[in-house]
C-alpha cells in the first residue's frame, strides 16, 4: 500500500520518490536472497550513497542533505518497508555521524563530514561493551594519551558494520570512572590495532552481521578527539536521542510491510468459501494491526518535528522508540498469524519480518532503558 | 557537443490507460503520469556523451503544463536546461503537426546530436525521429542499442529482429535509442535540488512561428474517429492432470504455436 504522507517541500516528495523507486527496484527483489546467504549488501548500500541518502539531516555546508528529521524518518521507513537491514545500515551510519557534525570543531567538520556524508563511507558506532550494555556510563575500554595521540585498549560489542565500516565512533575511558570519564574518539578502520572478531550468529539481520571490535592499543590521532575530553557520554546520548528516532522510523516501516502482506494475503486466502479477511477474527486483528502502525507513525513524525523545530525531544524520542518497537513485534507477530501456517515457511516473508523485529525492541536502548528515560523525564517534572 | 534529448509525459503503461470520450485523446486526469521509459535512457546517453565530450544537454518536450512534470524528472537526472513547447493550440495535434513543432524547436537550438526514445509508451509509432529528420534534413539513426561518436561522425549498431546492423551517419543527426543501450543513473538529492535550479524556457506556437491551424485537431493529417476498449481478458485453459497432463500441456503449446 502506498502510504499517505504531508512532505514539507517539493523536493522532500521528489525524494520520497525516488528512493520508493530504488527501494521497490533494487532492494525489495534482493532482500530475501541476500538475507538467506548471510551477504552484506556493500554495492547496494554504496547505490543508496550515491542517491544522497547518507547524511540527510546534515547541513548541505558539510555535504548533508539538509533535510529535516521528519523527511530523513520517511525515507528511513519507505526502505525499512523493503529492507530492514538497509534501513538499520543508513540509520547507525547516520547515528555514526553525529558525533563529529554536532560536537566536531569547524575544522573537524569541513575536513570529515564531506566524505563521512558523501555515499562511499560507511560508518560504526562503538558504545556497548561485552560487560557493559545498558550501563554504558561503566565502560572500561580505555584512551591513553600519548604524545600527539591516543591509545586505545579494550572491546566494543555488537557491532554493526564491524567488518565493513570505514570509521568508527569509538567512545572511551580518557579520565576517571563514572560518565564523566568518557569522550569520543573517531578512527579511521585501517588503524593498526582496530581488529572485528568473528560475526556473531544472529536470529535476524543476517545480511548485516554484527561482532565485537576490539580495540589492541590502537593508536587514534589527538585531533580525532570529537568534543572536549570528559563529553564523550553527553555526546552519546544525544547521538542515540537522534538514533531512537531512526529505529522508530525503521519499526513503523517494518510493520508496514507486515501489515500490507497480511491484508494482501488474507484478502486473497479463502476458507469456508470466502475471504478470510471478511472473517471478524481475521479482520479485526488486521483493523488493530493498521490502527497501531498509523498510531506508531504519527508518534514517530511528532517527535520528528520537534527536534526539527529546536525543541527538547528526549523524552519523546524515547516514547517513539518504546511504542514503535514494540507494535512492530506485536504486529510482524500478529502477521504470521494471519498467514497461519504459510507464516512459519520461508517461502513468504513474515517469518523473517517477526524475526527482524525482534532486534529492534532492544538497540538504541532497550525498551527497559527507554522507559526508565520517560520515567526520569516525569520523575524530574 | 550541443545534445538535445527528446522526452515526454506520459501515463503509466503499468496501470489502466483510457482515452477521452469527448474528443479521443489520452485521459491526462485519471492517469499517473511519468516520464517516458525509454526517455530514460536517451538522457543517460546524453549524460555519458557530455561526460566524454563536454557541451550541453538539453531537454525539449512539447505537452501541456503538467508535462512540466517530465522535465523535471529528467533534469534531475543532470541534463543543464529544458525547453518546453507549450501551447493551447496543440492539444490533438498527431505526429506529423507534433513533428513540424518539434523540428521548429529544435531549430532554435542548433543541436549537434538529438537524441531520443525508440517509442513512448502511449503511441508507440516510432515515427517521430524519422519526421524530424526530413523537416531538419539530417540523417535518423533509429533503434540504437549502441551509440559512439568520433568527431562529427556517429556510428550506430541499429537493433533488428535477426541481431544488428551497423549504420553511421555525420552530425548533425538524431538517433533514436532502446533499453538495450545503457543502464539509466537514478537521480540524487542533489540532482533533485540542482534542478530546482535549472533553466526552463517556454516557447508558444508564436515563439516558434507557426500558426495555430497548422497543429491540434485542425492541422493533423489522421484522426481518431472512436474507440472501444480493450476486450477483457479471456479465462484461461485449465489443465487438470489425470495423467496425461504432460501431454496436455504440450498440445496447447503446439495449437498456440509455442512450440
Amino acid at each position: 500500500m502506498t502510504v499517505e504522507r504531508i512532505l514539507p517541500t517539493p523536493e522532500a516528495s521528489d525524494l520520497l520518490a525516488l528512493v520508493c523507486d530504488i527501494a521497490d527496484r533494487e532492494l525489495a527483489p534482493r532482500a530475501a536472497d541476500f538475507e538467506a546467504r548471510g551477504e552484506f549488501p556493500r554495492e547496494l548500500l554504496r547505490l543508496l550513497g550515491r542517491a544522497g541518502l547518507f547524511g540527510l539531516p546534515y547541513d548541505e555546508e558539510y555535504g548533508g542533505g539538509g533535510q529535516p528529521y521528519e523527511v530523513y524518518l520517511q525515507v528511513l521507513e519507505e526502505i525499512a518497508a523493503r529492507w530492514l537491514a538497509a534501513a538499520e545500515a543508513i540509520s547507525v551510519h547516520t547515528l555514526s555521524c553525529y558525533p563529529v557534525a554536532a560536537h566536531g570543531t569547524d575544522a573537524q567538520r569541513k575536513r570529515l563530514l564531506p566524505d563521512m556524508l558523501g555515499g562511499e563511507l560507511l560508518g560504526a558506532y562503538c558504545l556497548s561493551e561485552p560487560a557493559g550494555g545498558s550501563d554504558a556510563g561503566a565502560m572500561t575500554t580505555r584512551a591513553q594519551r600519548d604524545g600527539d595521540g591516543y591509545v586505545v585498549t579494550g572491546t566494543k560489542a555488537w557491532i554493526t558494520h564491524a567488518h565493513h565500516a570505514d570509521f568508527f565512533n569509538v567512545f572511551c575511558r580518557t579520565g576517571g570512572p563514572g560518565p564523566r570519564g568518557i569522550s569520543c574518539l573517531l578512527a579511521d578502520a585501517g588503524t593498526p590495532g582496530i581488529v572485528p572478531q568473528a560475526a556473531e550468529r544472529t536470529m535476524a539481520l543476517r545480511a548485516s552481521p554484527i561482532a565485537q571490535v576490539a580495540f589492541d592499543g590502537a593508536r587514534i590521532p589527538a585531533d580525532r578527539l570529537i568534543g572536549e575530553e570528559g563529553a564523550g557520554f553527553r555526546i552519546a546520548m544525544q547521538a542515540l536521542d537522534a538514533g531512537r528516532l531512526g529505529i522508530a522510523a525503521c519499526a513503523v516501516g517494518l510493520a508496514q510491510a507486515a501489515l500490507d502482506y497480511a491484508v494482501g494475503y488474507a484478502r486473497g486466502r479463502e476458507q469456508f468459501g470466502q475471504p478470510i479477511i471478511d472473517f471478524q477474527g481475521v479482520g479485526f486483528l488486521l483493523a488493530d494491526m493498521a490502527t497501531a502502525v498509523s498510531a506508531a507513525r504519527a508518534q514517530t513524525l511528532w517527535a520528528a518535528r520537534l527536534k526539527d523545530a529546536g525543541r527538547p525531544y528526549s523524552q519523546e524520542a524515547a516514547k517513539a522508540k518504546l511504542f514503535a518497537t514494540d507494535m512492530a513485534m506485536r504486529v510482524t507477530t500478529d502477521a504470521v498469524q494471519v498467514l497461519g501456517g504459510a507464516g512459519y515457511v520461508a517461502d513468504h516473508p513474515v517469518e523473517r519480518y517477526m524475526r527482524e523485529a525482534k532486534v529492534l525492541q532492544i538497540v538504541e536502548g532497550t525498551n527497559q532503558i527507554q522507559r526508565m528515560v520517560i520515567a526520569r523525564h516525569l520523575a524530574k517534572g | 557537443m550541443n545534445i538535445v534529448v527528446l522526452v515526454k509525459q506520459v501515463p503509466d503503461s503499468g496501470a489502466e490507460r483510457e482515452l477521452r470520450s469527448d474528443d479521443q485523446t489520452i485521459d491526462r486526469s485519471s492517469a499517473n503520469n511519468v516520464l517516458n521509459e525509454m526517455d530514460e535512457y536517451a538522457v543517460e546517453e546524453a549524460l555519458k556523451l557530455q561526460e566524454a565530450l563536454g557541451g550541453e544537454v538539453t531537454v525539449l518536450t512539447m505537452g501541456p503544463e503538467q508535462a512540466g512534470e517530465a522535465i523535471r524528472k529528467a533534469l534531475q537526472m543532470g541534463p543543464d536546461k529544458a525547453v518546453h513547447v507549450l501551447d493551447g493550440a496543440l492539444h490533438g495535434s498527431c505526429a506529423v503537426a507534433t513533428s513540424k513543432v518539434l523540428a521548429a524547436a529544435l531549430r532554435t537550438l542548433n543541436p549537434d546530436l538529438v537524441l531520443a526514445g525508440a517509442e513512448s509508451t502511449d503511441g508507440r509509432v516510432q515515427v517521430m525521429p524519422h519526421m524530424i529528420a526530413e523537416r531538419l534534413g539530417i540523417a535518423a539513426l533509429t533503434g540504437a542499442r549502441k551509440l559512439t561518436v568520433d568527431g562529427g561522425t556517429l556510428t550506430v549498431e541499429r537493433q533488428t529482429e535477426e541481431g544488428y546492423e551497423v549504420v553511421t551517419a555525420a552530425t548533425p543527426a538524431i538517433v533514436s535509442v532502446w533499453d538495450t543501450i545503457n543502464e539509466p543513473r537514478y537521480p540524487s538529492l542533489k540532482g533533485i535540488m540542482a534542478a530546482k535550479k535549472k533553466p526552463v524556457q517556454t516557447l508558444s506556437l508564436a515563439d516558434l512561428g507557426i500558426s495555430p491551424d497548422e497543429v491540434g485537431f485542425a492541422g493533423s493529417t489522421s484522426t481518431v474517429v472512436e474507440s472501444t476498449k480493450r476486450p477483457p481478458r479471456q479465462a484461461g485453459t485449465k489443465v487438470t492432470d489425470s495423467g496425461d497432463g504432460g501431454v496436455q500441456l504440450v498440445e496447447f503449446l503446439a495449437t498456440e504455436r509455442f512450440v
